[in-house]
């Protein structure tokens, strides 16, 4: 009886401890200037990308012969369904296609923010639960850490594009060789927050009254590790957005008819001296989305993980 | 020291067999029989069951993987089925652009980063160390092919100082050679000089504040003895660190410079080899760029004891 009291002491008073603490970083966090502007960039972005039906475009897959490679600002001349002909202008010209590179690069904004969360979902949850199985489980960690090791000693496109080689190209395909060489890092993030964690006095306190593993696990370790992942989701974000334009760029990522930004690019490289167009607007799309969520990494870094700060 | 060197070797020997089972393993987790992903789709018959022989298909997986290391540690990496020759020469022939390049670029980077880090962390809170700061979050951001597509649209096209793409060898021309290097080793070089900018700056800064750097002006040194001696030789460990991992951003940002400067080195032939399932290549390269990285960073473990003799292995 004793025990079950000693417990609910324990419990709500380490839990109150810490949601204070957290609420006050929060506070922090959402006031920082970096945080600030890297968000509302974001903001922007994702406005853009559900948005895009309504602003100006056209289907981005449609090919019109008798536009191809025009530069932007030109007015070109197109046939409605109905047999009619219309005059629009094109803001960003168009590819050798014919597509209207304005309407693609505003699409490609869905397909980049998609991969930039989805990559860091599936990166930051698989790597938690190796990460705190590896902190936890004692006799696994030798084996978990040497396997993640090994996977670190593979330089982390490489890999992407080793994986992208052993399936064909798909959109499922691509995220999961962006997600796999950034697991290793989440795990060796979880891990060390598990072993610092598991000698602090309320968990030896609560293994002491008999906590199971589990809700150890879950309730009493796992909320120390939301402030470092969620910096660490962030930059994993920034990198996935970019490593899926290199592969799809490379001719190796997601399937050409999906208007991602790396697509569009890749498409421009070979008339890229006369139509530099192709390759210019979907990089500063490309680059302003991934600075926007680096610089909101750097604010959370320096607000919810002082440590890490310090280091670089 | 020796025995330090002998225990780090040993410590790779896992990792190493680590990447060896994934590259392994790459070829038999392709959905379809390997034998004929390597071959090729215009296999004969014949030439599929001469492979399955050869990789000895037939045998447990144990057994295959036996044969396969075996082959890898005596140098034979197979023989690559599109280029029509053994990947050890196609390697060779290959490699040349690629460590012109990475060597280039590591000369340019170190060369601007280290003053510039040294720089901000002298001149704190000043103009300069905003400019560095700022360079170094764009430096991360901005794509190296898109960086790359502005230069030669500059540099090549606009003002037709250098040429747009190409490469010569070393030995047949070399201010061709300088010429073509000048663009690409920039354009890998910028994510290089943010990483080192920024490490180069955080760790002089911390050993700004130490003691021996006070003494060191009450002595009436010069500000660049302070800096570059006292001050810049005890970052060098962080810096060093740092270095080391950025090597797999070289690797993998050379596999796009090579592509868009038309360079036909060991990224351009790893693109090629996955664009046509060529898997001896493709497991080849990565095993080697592999190695590469691991001893990199155990040469620069090893040489933490130059720049700090408080170190002792």
């Amino acid at each position: 009886m004793s025990a079950i009291l000693d417990e609910d002491v324990v419990d709500s008073a380490s839990i109150a401890a810490a949601s204070t603490k957290r609420r006050s970083l929060w506070a922090l966090a959402i006031r920082n200037s970096s945080v600030i502007v890297g968000g509302a960039i974001l903001l922007i972005m994702l406005a853009i990308a559900l948005l895009a039906p309504v602003l100006g475009t056209v289907d981005p897959t449609r090919i019109d012969p008798a536009a191809r490679n025009k530069k932007p600002g030109t007015e070109i001349t197109f046939r409605l369904d109905d047999g009619l002909t219309a005059k629009r202008t094109v803001l960003m010209g168009t590819d050798s296609l014919g597509r209207d590179v304005y309407s693609r690069v505003i699409y490609g904004t869905r397909v980049s923010l998609m991969i930039g969360v989805a990559v860091a979902v599936a990166a930051v949850s698989i790597g938690l639960v190796i990460g705190l199985v590896s902190g936890y489980i004692r006799w696994l960690d030798g084996i978990i850490m040497r396997i993640m090791d090994g996977l670190m000693a593979i330089p982390g496109i490489l890999l992407a594009i080793a994986l992208v080689s052993i399936w064909r190209a798909g959109l499922i395909t691509v995220i999961f060789a962006i997600v796999v060489p950034d697991v290793p890092r989440v795990v060796r993030l979880v891990r060390s927050v598990v072993l610092t964690v598991r000698e602090e006095p309320y968990v030896e306190g609560a293994i002491s009254v008999g906590t199971p593993t589990w809700t150890l696990m879950f309730r009493h370790i796992l909320p120390n590790t939301v402030a470092p992942l969620i910096v660490q989701g962030t930059f994993i974000a920034a990198a996935a957005i970019l490593a899926e334009a290199i592969l799809s760029f490379l001719g190796i990522g997601i399937p050409p008819e999906i208007p991602s930004w790396g697509n569009i690019m890749a498409e421009g490289r070979t008339l890229f001296r006369v139509f530099p167009h192709n390759i210019l607007y979907p990089g500063i799309f490309l680059a302003l989305t991934v600075l926007a969520v680096n610089i909101m990494g750097d604010g959370l870094r320096d607000t919810l993980d002082p440590k890490m700060s310090k280091k670089v | 020291m020796l025995d330090f060197i002998a225990r780090r070797l040993v410590a790779i020997i896992p990792v190493l067999a680590v990447v060896a089972v994934f590259v392994f393993l790459m070829l038999r987790l392709t959905p379809g029989d390997p034998a004929a992903v390597i071959a090729g789709d215009n296999a004969t018959s014949d030439q599929i069951a001469d492979i399955r022989a050869k990789l000895g298909l037939n045998e447990p997986i144990w057994t295959q993987f036996a044969i396969w290391i075996g082959n890898v540690l005596q140098g034979n990496f197979g023989e690559s089925f599109f280029f029509k020759k053994t990947v050890a020469e196609l390697i060779a022939q290959r490699i040349e652009p690629t460590l012109a390049l990475t060597t280039c670029t590591l000369i340019i980077a170190l060369s601007l980063a280290l003053p510039l880090g040294v720089l901000a962390a002298w001149k704190h809170g000043s103009l300069i160390d905003r400019f560095v700061m700022a360079f170094s979050v764009m430096g991360f951001s901005v794509p190296s092919f898109v960086i790359g597509y502005c230069l030669i649209y500059v540099f090549a096209i606009e003002l037709g100082w250098l040429p747009v793409q190409g490469y010569i060898r070393i030995g047949v021309d070399f201010w061709g050679f300088l010429e073509r290097m000048v663009l690409p080793s920039f354009t890998l070089g910028i994510i290089f000089i943010a990483l080192i900018a920024r490490i180069t700056r955080a760790s002089v800064l911390e050993v700004l504040n130490e003691d021996y750097i006070r003494t060191a002006r009450a002595k009436g040194l010069s500000n660049r003895v302070v800096l570059m001696r006292h001050a810049l030789r005890n970052a060098a460990v962080p810096i060093l660190t740092v270095i080391g991992i950025g090597i797999a951003l070289l690797i993998g940002g050379a596999v796009v410079t090579e592509s868009v400067f038309g360079l036909p080195g060991l990224g351009r032939l790893t693109v090629e080899a996955v664009l046509s399932r060529d898997f001896p290549t493709i497991q080849t390269v990565i095993l080697l760029f592999s190695v590469v990285y691991v001893l990199i960073n155990l040469l620069i473990d090893i040489s933490y004891t130059l720049f700090d003799p408080r170190i002792r292995y």
